[in-house]
């Protein structure tokens, strides 16, 4: 219970000095102005959201060979988890999109694969809320949540190939980045990182909670 | 050996159970056709804009008419209780979804050839002179639908809601069929009938990567 709550102080802690430094320390864009800090949430947070995605592909693969219950818990949440990085991905997007290129939505190669990867796992989680018994619920959803994240690359590939005008990545690769706005991104994104596993944590443990509850349950009715 | 032979005779029951009815082959054209003359209604048929939009429509209404079709896969086994005999019948389960995607993917081609040669009268696009490079475009497409659209109608038929749950897990999945099979097809009806093997190149990545997964955990859900 300390942890939990050392942790979160501790996330929190870091999204506050990661806020303060998108706005006031790192410096403001030539042409885009203001409206380019959003970019410190909106790209990291895809980032993060792919990680989550990860970490659920990992829980899906590992519940298939070894039946734990545990690794199926850790699919379902980092799945819920990356889902509303993906939200976020989404609801920023536009919010920029909107004075960079005029309009709300561009069916960019970007924008149109986050939607898609977005669509992917909320059926995903759609699937696990129509399956009672709770082995074969994680089983079947393991199974489709190999298929979803091996699906992503391909999602990228074709529709990369089919148009793009989004502003290509330059923070790994072009040294055209502003030094200060290169360490605040990595700050956000580490923030929103950590912000992502006590998510997970959270949410895991409510999953075993529950688990738990069911098999006193069960234990009641058979007395 | 064992699992080429198990998959001979599996196919072989799946093609005559649906030869003899022909339940499935004539509802699902019978849709696409529906669903294509549907979409004339929303722009000219006969000027430039179908060769553009076409193929699109085509491989949409595909894509809708599999979301139908691949339904019954695992269902009837579930409704009749023959899965279990299916599975000590077989060495390896993988025959079991070998035998049924390779069902699939004749059922969707066959209707696809079908609804091609009305499409071609309808939007007055002559098939005929590019049907052998069109049959790779289906042959690769309809793999990638029946591989996926298989082992996710053993998904669906463990859930409730079924009906609704097929398309809204298969349609984003087939994203990566979609836009490389109609971009494929487009590039063909063009005058030049080229033949894009970098949209080619997708469709076979995408059939070998979900084949093989489909190989490695498909087992698992065919458990009783």
């Amino acid at each position: 219970m300390t942890r939990t709550v050392v942790y979160t102080l501790l996330v929190c802690v870091l999204m506050g000095v990661s806020a303060y430094a998108a706005f006031y320390v790192a410096p403001t864009e030539a042409t885009m102005g203001l409206v380019q800090r959003i970019f410190y949430l909106h790209a990291p947070s895809g980032m993060t959201s792919l990680a989550a995605f990860l970490v659920s592909f990992v829980g899906s693969v590992m519940f298939l060979l070894t039946r734990k219950p545990r690794w199926d818990w850790l699919a379902v949440s980092s799945a819920e988890v990356g889902v509303a990085f993906c939200t976020v991905v989404l609801l920023t997007g536009p919010i920029w999109a909107h004075p960079a290129w005029g309009v709300w939505w561009a069916w960019d190669a970007r924008l149109t694969s986050t939607l898609v990867l977005w669509l992917l796992y909320v059926a995903f989680l759609i699937l696990r809320t129509m399956i009672e018994d709770a082995d074969r619920r994680a089983v079947v959803s393991a199974f489709f949540g190999v298929f979803a994240f091996l699906d992503v690359p391909l999602v990228y590939g074709s529709i990369w190939w089919w148009r793009t005008q989004h502003p290509q990545p330059v923070v790994f690769t072009s040294a055209a980045l502003d030094p200060m706005m290169r360490k605040v991104f990595y700050l956000s994104w580490l923030s929103l990182m950590c912000l992502m596993a006590q998510l997970i944590r959270q949410r895991y443990e409510l999953e075993a909670s529950r688990e738990e509850l069911r098999a006193l349950e069960q234990e009641l009715e058979a007395r | 050996m064992k699992l080429l032979s198990d998959t001979t005779v599996l196919l072989q029951k799946e093609l005559q159970a649906e030869f003899r009815s022909h339940e499935l082959l004539t509802t699902a054209s019978i849709f696409i056709l529906i669903v294509i003359v549907l979409f004339s209604f929303t722009f000219d048929p006969t000027s430039a804009e179908s060769k553009q939009f076409g193929p699109g429509l085509l491989w949409l209404a595909f894509l809708f008419s599999a979301s139908l079709m691949l339904q019954p896969s695992f269902l009837k086994e579930r409704t009749n209780d023959t899965l279990s005999a299916l599975r000590l019948a077989v060495g390896d389960p993988f025959a079991i979804f070998l035998a049924k995607l390779c069902a699939n993917t004749v059922f969707l081609l066959i209707t696809q050839l079908l609804l091609l040669l009305v499409f071609g009268v309808f939007f007055n696009v002559s098939v005929l002179p590019i049907f052998p490079k069109l049959a790779l475009v289906f042959f690769l497409g309809s793999l990638g639908i029946s591989t996926t659209g298989t082992a996710l109608s053993a998904v669906s038929s463990q859930a409730r809601m079924r009906e609704v749950l097929l398309p809204i897990l298969l349609l984003p999945l087939l994203v990566p069929v979609l836009i490389p099979s109609a971009e494929a097809t487009r590039a063909l009806f063009e005058p030049e009938h080229a033949l894009r093997w970098d949209w080619l190149g997708i469709l076979i990545a995408f059939d070998v990567v979900f084949l093989t997964a489909l190989w490695l955990f498909g087992e698992y859900l065919l458990e009783e």
